[in-house]
């Protein structure tokens, strides 16, 4: 029986065509001729974006200077030079100069305080996120308004820039969080009145454009109140983005609720617990462990909608990078593109990391239930 | 047995919180109003919808129904409200043809496009739209050369005062084109029709894409030289300050549409992506067994099965565009919210009434949109036997 | 015992007396401070600088009125307002008074509820182009873009101008007055409209002022004064006569460095503005030196006008129109007696 073989052949190596960077780039690149067309096309489109998008940026950006004489040379890139001069009024707007220490201690109590909560293993996490919604609000209020504790008063119409993006989207979130979920249980009950009212609400904010809200909010409200009662434009523009984020945020909420199976509320009512106790002490934990994408998802949104607040006068981030291109000293052709090239990097690094950490989360959750 | 208390029945007490609720709310409503009603009073301000018959007085810049100064408030309303549809319109085509090519992109098979697929909606869709807004209306398209120096591709005119194209002035004669066109259309359902009857008669369908093409050009292409070519083309020309003549869209209107359709065309690269990948292989690999054609796969399997996860929240994204639109506010492109939500408004200090009909514009719009879809939804729903 | 009691009964009646009454001059004396509705930003008018402080003529008058009540021109406080919201600012009360270049017309006077308190600044409407356009009178305008504020009686302005002399325009409106000087430099108008102060004060922000001139043609009466609300006549005649104080102070010679000399004057004129003779104050519910503390505070008309728009200013306005009656102007204000 010779032959048989009894040996194995010596393995040959895969031809070169298919194997590291060659195989890698004819799998994925040039498999076949369309493919190497949308290729080709591919590569041209990077060519047109990135070489001049990094020669204006970065080689031939000015980066320092103390007027618009510095950017006002030929061929002359992105005038970050602006950027560097008025960073201090996009960060506190117009905040009393003295005074800005109080905005750089409650962002870092802030940043602190969710950093924290961040960390899956943190000990006492519970403890630190009742400080985050309960406590931190009102240090922040007083550290930020003033007028106590030996304070001196800054008033809200000196705000500005990144902190008024900053309050209004949290104000704005965490205002909405209760009123969402009232409206999301509301919206589920068995009664027909409560659960019509919700409709309502929830369906009359989510079809209208916020910047109608805001017009309501700084020239109607005023109206709706007994005469001479007055609080200023900041507060009324916050009462309009909490009252049309919680039609969004019952909508998160109604989401997560709808995902507990009847099971839990047959289970809890068997035990002889009522509405309040089975919805706080079994559903709602829950649930709104299984939200926090979407009001991740929510903030994000509002964050990027705070903008609109500079179409009713407030001075947000933008507004106060806006404003500033009107500053004859600064006057260059670079100028506007430049301001709005900084404004959004910086809301599309702090809107891609939270949409990231959502993510993230998302897939935490899903580890636990996925089921083989 | 004891018998229990009547606070614990629970459809009384049902009864009594939802009674309790509309006093609260109809209370809360009725302070709002009377306080309302009271401020206006003491400040003497008018009020009422008589307003809207009142002569305006402003000009408005594009104008797309018969509009002048002495037009009346109601007038420009109307204006701004076509105003907002036209742009909304727009970005709704423009968003989808994006979207829809960026969508399929982020799925292909070739790494680069893939991956640029991606950089392009991870980066427009976490910018904020106002921002972008301004961006192409301050820094791109207000850099454009005054009118002298316009760009000039091909009959295509760009300046800083817009986008200037050759507008189609049609002679008498040019019905029948318009005719025949519609014709061809109908020509072209009765030719499916007939297809898919025989094909489900014989099960041979006759070829469809060649001859509804040729139909749908030829016909009309004929009938125009028949006519005598009964049509010109109104070349825009630069008179005094401006170029006059032409089919023209203001810079409001082009910044406005790219931003918006750009911004959206993100989210619903992302809503497409999702639904194709929501199509389960073995759809692809039954329809393979059964020997169709890749092109056929798409269009007969995976996509008619796509479009049903991708519909809910497409329209939801057409909802957000329009209602997105407003943002216009911040330009000075003509619409509900900057002409009339704005101008009128501070013109007749009656905040109560103009932001009432602006708000339930769109509330509208919202309303009927959602109205269409979910008639859509359930038509498109799946049959399951 | 009884200074208890006295106190116990004083603040009592105070607080009857804000509870029944509430004018605007009790609300403003109970919050300490004159909220005040200014503009966003118009030099010469008002406009803020970098560190949150005020300056312009609107804001100086604003600064008057605090002087008359508290004596202290201080206590006031500033809301920036756009064309907008200014009136609905006014109307549900969150400003006392409105001082922002705003034009007296019968509709605001009556439809809005509004009372005008007199003129601080008489001006007419007018066009900046720039000079390479070659435009010399607004009449070469036929077919031209123009920037214009929303919502501003310009716009309307602008319409009736157009209309009547058979010319075509596109208007492009928008809501802040920086956003229009933007879209006129960036090229997006041919022409900019608008008060013919508010131009030469604009044309001071533009990078090249001397490329852009201001067309000979007024074409309207701009009348701007402070705005109150309707009804509370008191508090419109602190508003009124703070100006009128301003005004006659500039009359009779009268100005903020030697006012404080003034008082003993012969003059029974000035006798009666200072409040050394007789009691004008009590009439509004202010004190008697409250015109004292105007001038001196503040100053009178011609220091306002000439430190803000006038010839100490950047926008070096002439007087014209705003000049006393005496000096051929029609700035021209009831006597105080």
């Amino acid at each position: 029986m010779s032959f048989v073989r009894d040996t194995y052949l010596v393995e040959t190596p895969p031809p070169g065509m298919n194997v590291g960077v060659l195989g890698w780039l004819r799998g994925n690149l040039f498999s076949s001729a369309s493919n190497t067309l949308l290729t080709l096309f591919g590569m041209y489109v990077l060519w047109t974006v990135v070489p001049p998008l990094i020669e204006w940026a970065l080689l031939d950006a000015v980066w320092q200077g103390s007027g618009r004489e510095a950017c006002l040379v030929e061929g002359a890139g992105a005038c970050w030079a602006f950027v560097a001069a008025k960073f201090g009024q996009f960060i506190y707007g117009t905040y009393t100069f003295e005074e800005r220490w109080r905005v750089d201690l409650a962002f870092l109590a802030g940043a602190l305080t969710v950093g924290l909560l961040m960390i899956e293993r943190m000990p006492g996490r519970r403890y630190i996120a009742v400080f985050g919604l309960l406590i931190y609000p009102v240090i922040a209020y007083i550290l930020l308004t003033g007028g106590r504790f030996g304070l001196p008063e800054v008033e809200t119409t000196l705000w500005g820039g990144l902190l008024l993006t900053f309050v209004v989207a949290s104000v704005g979130i965490v205002v909405s969080f209760p009123l969402g979920i009232v409206l999301a249980l509301g919206r589920r009950s068995q009664m027909p009145v409560m659960r019509v009212l919700s409709v309502i609400y929830i369906e009359a904010w989510r079809g209208v454009p916020l910047i109608t809200v805001l017009f309501m909010a700084s020239v109607m409200l005023p109206l709706f109140l007994p005469a001479g009662t007055n609080f200023d434009k900041l507060l009324r523009v916050l009462i309009g983005v909490a009252l049309f984020s919680s039609a969004y945020m019952a909508e998160v909420v109604r989401g997560g609720l709808q995902a507990i199976p009847r099971g839990q509320y047959e289970a809890a009512s068997a035990l002889g617990l009522g509405f309040w106790q089975a919805n706080l002490l079994i559903i709602m934990p829950q649930a709104l462990r299984l939200v926090i994408p979407g009001i991740v998802n929510t903030f994000i949104g509002l964050f990027k909608d705070t903008t609109l607040v500079m179409i009713v006068g407030l001075f947000d981030f933008l507004g106060s990078i806006q404003v500033n291109f009107s500053d004859a000293n600064w006057a260059t052709p670079q100028t506007a593109a430049t301001g709005y090239a900084f404004a959004a990097l910086v809301y599309w690094i702090i809107c891609y990391s939270m949409s990231r950490y959502s993510m993230r989360l998302e897939a935490r959750l899903n580890e636990g239930t996925r089921r083989a | 047995m004891r018998t229990q208390a009547f606070w614990n029945d629970p459809r009384i007490r049902a009864w009594f919180f939802q009674i309790l609720a509309v006093l609260v709310v109809g209370g809360f409503i009725a302070i709002i109003v009377t306080n309302t009603v009271d401020n206006l009073n003491a400040l003497n301000v008018a009020s009422g919808f008589g307003f809207l018959q009142h002569t305006a007085g402003f000009g408005i810049s594009q104008t797309l129904i018969e509009y002048s100064e002495s037009s009346s408030y109601g007038r420009a309303f109307l204006v701004a409200l076509l105003n907002t549809l036209l742009v909304a319109g727009i970005g709704i085509f423009f968003a989808t043809v994006v979207g829809f090519l960026v969508g399929i992109a982020r799925l292909s098979p070739n790494w680069l496009v893939a991956r640029l697929a991606t950089v392009y909606i991870e980066t427009f869709r976490n910018i904020p739209l106002l921002l972008q807004i301004l961006f192409w209306y301050t820094a791109v398209l207000s850099n454009l050369p005054a009118p002298r120096n316009s760009l000039e591709i091909g009959s295509l005119l760009m300046n800083n005062r817009g986008l200037y194209l050759p507008a189609p002035v049609g002679e008498p004669g040019f019905g029948f084109v318009v005719a025949a066109f519609f014709i061809a259309l109908l020509g072209i359902v009765f030719l499916r029709h007939w297809s898919q009857r025989r094909r489900i008669a014989t099960g041979r369908g006759l070829p469809i894409m060649w001859p509804s093409l040729g139909l749908l050009f030829g016909l009309p292409l004929i009938t125009f030289w028949l006519a005598g070519a009964p049509l010109h083309f109104e070349v825009p020309e630069l008179r005094g300050f401006n170029f006059v003549g032409g089919l023209r869209a203001i810079p409001e209107l082009l910044a406005l549409v790219l931003a918006l359709s750009i911004y959206t065309a993100a989210f619903i690269a992302e809503i497409v992506r999702s639904g194709i990948q929501a199509v389960s292989w073995g759809q692809s690999e039954a329809a393979q067994a059964l020997g169709l054609r890749r092109t056929q796969i798409l269009r007969l399997v995976v996509i008619p099965q796509a479009l049903r996860v991708i519909i809910p929240p497409l329209t939801s994204q057409y909802l957000n565009l329009t209602k997105n639109s407003s943002l216009a506010a911040a330009l000075a492109y003509p619409e509900l919210a900057s002409v009339f939500a704005g101008t009128v408004l501070n013109q007749t200090g009656q905040a109560i009434e103009v932001l009432t009909i602006t708000m339930a514009v769109y509330l509208g719009l919202s309303l009927l949109t959602s109205a269409a879809m979910n008639f859509y939804n359930s038509r498109i729903a799946l049959v399951e036997r | 015992m009884r200074r208890y009691l006295l106190l116990a009964s004083t603040a009592a009646l105070i607080a009857f007396a804000s509870a029944a009454s509430a004018t605007t001059l009790d609300d403003v004396k109970k919050k300490g401070f004159v909220q005040c509705g200014v503009s966003q930003g118009l030099k010469g008018f008002s406009s803020p600088d970098d560190k949150g402080g005020w300056t312009g003529i609107d804001v100086d008058l604003c600064r008057a009125i605090a002087a008359a009540i508290f004596g202290d021109p201080e206590k006031v406080k500033f809301t920036p307002l756009s064309a907008k919201e200014r009136f609905t600012a006014l109307q549900s009360g969150e400003i006392d008074v409105l001082s922002r270049n705003t034009t007296w017309a019968l509709s605001r006077d009556t439809a809005l509820g509004f009372d005008f308190r007199g003129v601080i600044y008489y001006d007419g409407q007018g066009f900046m182009v720039r000079k390479s356009s070659g435009v010399k009178s607004a009449k070469d305008l036929d077919g031209a873009s123009v920037c214009v504020l929303m919502g501003t009686s310009t716009s309307l302005t602008l319409a009736d101008y157009f209309r009547s002399n058979n010319m075509k325009y596109e208007p492009i409106t928008f809501e802040k007055d920086d956003e229009v000087v933007a879209a006129y430099e960036s090229g997006r108008c041919d022409t900019y409209t608008t008060d013919r102060s508010g131009l030469y004060a604009n044309r001071l922000t533009l990078k090249d002022p001397q490329e852009n001139i201001v067309l000979p043609e007024i074409i309207s009466k701009e009348p701007l004064g402070p705005v109150v609300r309707h009804g509370d006549n008191q508090w419109g005649d602190i508003v009124s006569w703070t100006l009128y104080t301003m005004l006659n102070a500039e009359e009779l010679g009268l100005n903020s460095g030697n006012v404080a000399g003034m008082r003993e004057s012969d003059n029974p004129e000035i006798r009666r503005v200072l409040g050394t003779e007789g009691k004008f104050g009590e009439g509004m519910g202010l004190s008697d030196d409250w015109a004292y503390n105007i001038i001196a505070k503040v100053g009178n008309y011609a220091e306002m006008f000439d430190r803000n728009v006038g010839k100490d200013s950047p926008l070096g306005i002439p007087r014209g129109l705003n000049a006393l009656y005496t000096q051929g102007g029609i700035q021209y204000a009831p006597p105080i007696r």
